[in-house]
């Protein structure tokens, strides 16, 4: 039973060497891929009814005694981000498929990018169910070589630049991380998460902080935390529109999950200590730098990218609060906003494609021409607004009532930040709004270079592609719907990170 | 724990020279600053485990003496994964040095044209595109 949980870490991993092998038949690697991660949304889905029925599932890799072995376990939080992560990546699949099938003959077809999607697949779900440190390192570096891969396929001059930066500092984070694990190994001499949390309590109060802070600083690069933001906009808008759109919806979420794993298991503080201001402080930098550096933006994809970056400070504020409905808020928030970022980028994606340019003041008329691209569109745009009674309304209200509730003054004005950025970011995707949806109606421009994939003004879009776009935007309509039983769940799962007694028990044992 | 002094040292020298390195403006510089931070990082793991001893095999000297696997294992791993990324790496500088003629990291267009963009604001679409 309790081996669900390695199944959606090993089926892409086997499927990657399959669909390598099948190299040569782009049919094969295709419904090789759909059949493998659809079996993840199955699967992870399972993992989710039986993590918040019955506890968490553990699995002790090799049947090592903990805490020497490898660990992988799924509580509520791992499991639901486990569901929401193969859903999103399962509809990115189909979409680039469907935009590599209306781009048969233009000379995209690689056999590269197949097994590599995968394996960043397995490394997303190995980040998620791990249950020690070391692991964590490993499934980061899973995830980010085959992201290094795919951002640098078909390397142009603009993205050879970019995949450039991208690369070099994810590098250095990772080395920063071998540091951190060096380091925590050093003062504790264990690096399994549930061992860590008694061990680390044990530590001097000084030794204990600056561990969290190293903490903080190796996954706020991963998270691109304002001021460790700035690789961010500059690499993710030169991939290809389903890249982007996986990279924005998972990458960064998984640094953020990392962080709320590593701060409440094993630095748990109060809502008052010095590591909540100095978090909360973090948060507010990142939503307002975010917003702003959006608005200035006329790129379409660096636009979003800025909005991204500034949606993260969101998630560290409910993390920062550090109390259930604050950590509530940030399960919601991280659910709903994995699905509606990554909707987002691949409606610019389609809209790329009718206009054949990225840039805000060259597009016009999308509105007339292709009606449901606009209404594609304006759903998740106006839920990362945080209208109601859309998803991102729900996460955002839950946030903020968490920093009202909590009643320091540093609180309320990052509640009052929150509240400033939800407008700097609807009047963001208003820009792209007017620029792109009004206006008179235009040709595609000419595509300046045929072998660069970010500006395909081919004026093509196929069935899979809308069908892969319209089912991202239903499931962020959908958490709006059920927004009570998903509420009741994410409030388990803070409750979980909070107590982290079952935690503990489940991987080492009574004791 | 007690640390070894000239290991200490050792690992201050790696660290200082790759971050400075990072910082350079040519990718062969930066190349060889992430592979000597990554042997500084590699260091660290295995100080991390304690003084030098006897090997870790049953049978093979005395339990207390022996030194802890488990950093050497991770050390493995993670030179293992440096390799490779550091394989990767050169084979992007070589590509970037085939397509752009050099190796210098490049400043983002993008950046500069936010930055120049109270100018071109009254840019004409067409021109806009054109760029």
């Amino acid at each position: 039973m309790n081996v669900l949980v390695a199944l959606p870490v090993l089926l892409p991993l086997l499927a990657a060497a399959l669909s390598l092998v099948f190299g040569r038949f782009p049919g094969v690697q295709r419904a090789i891929g759909v059949v493998v991660l659809s079996g993840v949304v199955v699967d992870a889905a399972f993992v989710l009814a039986e993590s918040d029925r019955h506890g968490p599932l553990v699995l002790q890799l090799g049947g090592y005694a903990p805490p020497y072995g490898i660990t992988l376990i799924a509580d509520r939080l791992s499991a639901l981000l486990l569901l929401v992560s193969a859903v999103v990546t399962l509809a990115v699949l189909v979409f680039s498929i469907g935009q590599r099938i209306t781009d048969y003959g233009r000379e995209t077809t690689s056999t590269a990018f197949h097994p590599m999607y995968l394996v960043l697949c397995a490394g997303v779900s190995l980040a998620y169910v791990t249950g020690d440190l070391f692991t964590l390192f490993v499934a980061f570096e899973i995830m980010l070589s085959a992201s290094y891969v795919l951002i640098t396929r078909r390397t142009t001059a603009p993205r050879i630049r970019a995949g450039m930066t991208y690369v070099i500092v994810s590098l250095m984070s990772s080395l920063l991380f071998i540091t951190m694990i060096a380091l925590v190994y050093a003062a504790t001499g264990t690096v399994n998460l549930a061992d860590l949390a008694d061990k680390v309590a044990l530590l001097s109060p000084g030794v204990r902080t600056s561990l969290g802070l190293f903490v903080v600083v190796v996954f706020g690069i991963k998270a691109a935390l304002v001021p460790l933001h700035f690789w961010l906009p500059d690499s993710y808008p030169t991939a290809p529109a389903p890249v982007t759109a996986v990279f924005a919806g998972l990458l960064t979420k998984v640094g953020v999950y990392a962080l709320i794993r590593t701060q409440t298991l094993v630095f748990p503080h109060s809502s008052t200590s010095g590591a909540s201001t100095f978090l909360l402080v973090v948060s507010i930098l990142t939503m307002i730098v975010g917003a702003l550096g959006a608005i200035a933006q006329n790129d379409l994809n660096r636009l979003m990218s800025f909005l991204l970056v500034s949606h993260i400070g969101y998630m560290i504020f409910g993390l920062a609060l550090f109390n259930v409905v604050g950590l509530t808020g940030v399960i919601l928030y991280v659910v709903h906003h994995i699905t509606v970022q990554a909707a987002l980028f691949l409606v610019g994606g389609l809209i790329t494609r009718h206009t054949g340019t990225v840039s805000l003041r060259a597009m016009s008329g999308v509105a007339k021409a292709y009606p449901l691209i606009a209404v594609l569109f304006a759903v998740p745009a106006l839920s990362l607004a945080g209208i109601p009674p859309l998803s991102g309304f729900v996460a955002k209200i839950t946030l903020l009532r968490a920093g009202a509730e909590t009643a320091t003054p540093v609180a309320y004005v990052v509640t009052a930040g929150a509240v400033l950025t939800s407008l700097l970011t609807l009047y963001a995707v208003t820009r792209i709004w007017v620029g792109a949806f009004w206006g008179e109606v235009r040709a595609p421009l000419p595509d300046p270079d045929p072998t660069d994939e970010v500006t395909v003004g081919t004026g093509s879009t196929s069935r899979g592609m809308i069908g892969a776009t319209a089912v991202l935007v239903v499931a962020g309509v959908a958490i709006a719907l059920f927004a009570g039983p998903l509420s009741e769940l994410s409030g388990r799962a803070a409750a979980d990170l909070l107590d982290s007694a079952p935690y503990r028990t489940a991987v080492l044992g009574a004791r | 724990m007690t640390i070894n002094l000239t290991m200490a040292v050792l690992m201050a020298c790696l660290y200082s020279a790759g971050f400075y390195l990072i910082m350079q403006r040519s990718l062969m510089r930066v190349l060889l600053g992430i592979v000597i931070l990554g042997h500084g990082a590699n260091l660290f793991l295995q100080v991390a485990g304690g003084p030098p001893g006897d090997p870790a095999f049953i049978g093979f000297g005395v339990l207390t003496s022996m030194v802890d696997p488990l950093p050497q294992a991770m050390a493995l791993t993670a030179i293992v994964i440096t390799f490779a990324l550091t394989t990767f790496l050169l084979a992007l500088a070589y590509r970037s040095w085939v397509l752009l003629g050099d190796d210098e990291v490049r400043d983002d267009l993008e950046d500069r044209r936010v930055r120049d963009s109270e100018e071109d604001a009254d840019l004409a679409p067409e021109e806009e595109a054109s760029r």
